[in-house]
């Protein structure tokens, strides 16, 4: 089987991602389309990790999953922080720190 | 290529996956209907384990169904919950240019597969080699990688004191 198949299904799900990250108003679909950027750069290390026949993407892959978790975690208590004080989370909106 | 290395199955499996799993992406970034939106992510994290599973990594497809289906999605949810998104469809979700995006992303898309493909012609997964092994992943994370890994214990810890620090009210 190709490396590439799984390279290239990365680099459209990395794409997607991007296009979300830019296109939408809504912080937790903003958090939701980096989850695909963060599961797209995993399947290419573990496509390398079996194409090598090395432990060492899998041991990142685990960590990037660790990763993931603490920022949606953080990233959705910040959401809620902003929802809180704002009764808004659309992200256009937030201009107080602009210079 | 050789034609007998070539796994059919393998390959079927791949293309169904990989399918499904563009479409629920899609969906994820364009759907107007936020929890609809969260359950193709759902879709998306599924066939990723799936794509683990045939690279033979069955301990990190575990993590994966464990952490992401299992904690992160519940998480969204909460969040799309308690920030009281509409839950039905909602006509203003993105921004007012998002137009741009499409051109960002497809030309990222040609960029990084143009070096994907120049990169690794041909090069092939080994059929031959069987899964790395459990074993030699926790060998991995307990002895070189063991800087990075309480690197990453401290992280979790921080973002949980954070998170609560962040959400509580005063």
């Amino acid at each position: 089987m190709w490396v590439n198949n799984f390279l290239i299904l990365g680099a459209i799900l990395f794409c997607i991602g991007v296009y979300g990250v830019i296109a939408r108003k809504n912080a937790v679909m903003v958090l939701m389309a980096i989850e695909l950027i963060l599961n797209s750069v995993n399947l290419n290390l573990l496509a390398f990790s079996q194409m090598h026949h090395n432990a060492d993407g899998n041991v990142f892959a685990l960590y990037i999953i660790a990763v993931a978790a603490a920022e949606v975690g953080v990233g959705l208590s910040m959401v809620l922080l902003i929802y809180r004080n704002r009764r808004s989370i659309a992200l256009d909106e937030l201009s107080e720190m602009k210079g | 290529m050789v034609a007998s290395s070539i796994n059919v199955a393998q390959n079927v499996g791949f293309y169904l996956i990989a399918a499904v799993m563009v479409g629920a992406a899609i969906s994820v970034v364009s759907n107007r209907n936020v929890v609809h939106a969260a359950l193709s992510l759902v879709l998306v994290m599924a066939g990723a384990a799936a794509q683990y599973l045939l690279l033979a990594a069955e301990f990190v497809a575990v993590t994966q169904v464990l952490v992401y289906i299992g904690a992160v999605m519940v998480l969204f949810l909460f969040g799309v919950m308690l920030t009281r998104a509409k839950l039905g469809r909602d006509g203003d979700l993105n921004n007012r240019n998002w137009g741009l995006g499409i051109p960002v992303a497809v030309l990222m898309l040609g960029v990084i597969s143009w070096a994907v493909l120049d990169g690794w012609k041909d090069a092939t997964l080994p059929a031959d080699r069987g899964p790395v092994s459990t074993k030699a992943v926790s060998d991995s994370i307990f002895q070189p990688y063991l800087l990075p890994f309480w690197a990453l214990s401290f992280v979790l810890l921080i973002a949980a004191i954070g998170a609560i620090v962040l959400a509580r009210k005063d």
